[in-house]
């Protein structure tokens, strides 16, 4: 177990730190690229947690695709060539000290709730991907459908929101 | 050699064992960051980014809830999934917006974006 707590706090180091520099970054190119790193983080904290097939649609559809969202908006919607590409905060200091107590608030409700609870003795079961995917299609088949509209809506809705109007 | 591991084992005692609450103050953490970013910055791809931090941080609870619960059961991670889904909707809604206002504005400061306030 000991080399399970060193990757533990390696990578939690890593998805904290790079968190910090997306969040407190003036340069917003910065900001989208440590995110690249927090996605690959949370996606090794998956793993941690035996969620194989979580971690990898994570880095599929966070990294792969948000992330190129984000980055396609960064740049379209910023002037890339000059070089002022930094952003201003507003209000930073009440913001701060809210954040600051809702982390503190969270993680001292979690720890003092959830201290000790260890790693269950009882083995559940072991493949994750046919697991998920027989649970997706027999408990959670309504949402599962659900979600195949909502996706096709916002794909059709975002085309068309984004698409530039020919008369006007 | 034995000075190394003897480093090692107290470095190693100094560390707590990893245990479900680890897992949540990580998502705490970020959580909070998230919200900080939501709240402050005035670039709107930037709050869209806080958002996607919230989102991630709501995920390890779930997954980690889910790896820990008595018999592992995967409704954690099947709900994780749902909002993996989601926020990938949401991306692509919330960048086709931004970029509708910045067409309109020409900024994306969402604090200057208030001509519904008149």
């Amino acid at each position: 177990m000991q080399l399970f707590d060193v990757v533990f706090y390696v990578f939690a180091l890593i998805t904290l730190l790079s968190g910090c520099i997306v969040v407190f970054s003036k340069n917003i190119i910065y900001s989208a690229f440590s995110l690249l790193f927090t996605f690959f983080g949370v996606a090794a904290l998956y793993v941690l947690l035996h969620a194989d097939f979580l971690a990898v649609t994570q880095i599929l559809i966070y990294v792969g695709g948000i992330l190129v969202l984000l980055l396609f908006g960064v740049m379209l919607t910023n002037n890339v060539i000059s070089v002022e590409m930094k952003t201003g905060t507003v209000q930073a200091i009440p913001a701060l000290i809210i954040a600051a107590v809702v982390a503190g608030t969270l993680a001292g409700l979690s720890y003092s709730t959830w201290k000790g609870v260890g790693v269950p003795a009882a083995g559940g079961p072991q493949t994750t991907t046919g697991t998920l995917g027989q649970m997706l299609m027999t408990s959670y088949v309504l949402p599962f459908e659900i979600a195949s509209v909502v996706l096709l809506v916002a794909l059709i809705g975002a085309a068309m929101t984004a698409r530039r109007h020919r008369n006007s | 050699m034995g000075s190394l591991e003897s480093f090692w084992n107290e470095f190693a005692g100094w560390l707590p064992h990893v245990q479900l609450a680890h897992f949540l103050i990580v998502g705490a953490v970020l959580f909070a960051l998230g919200i900080y970013a939501i709240a402050t910055r005035r670039n709107a791809i930037m709050v869209l980014m806080g958002v996607e931090l919230v989102l991630n941080a709501a995920n390890i609870n779930f997954i980690a809830f889910s790896r820990y619960s008595a018999d592992m059961n995967f409704d954690g991670q099947a709900a994780a999934i749902f909002v993996i889904i989601l926020a990938a909707a949401e991306a692509a809604i919330g960048l086709a917006i931004v970029l509708n206002i910045y067409h309109r504005f020409q900024t994306v400061n969402v604090d200057e974006v208030s001509s519904l306030k008149e």
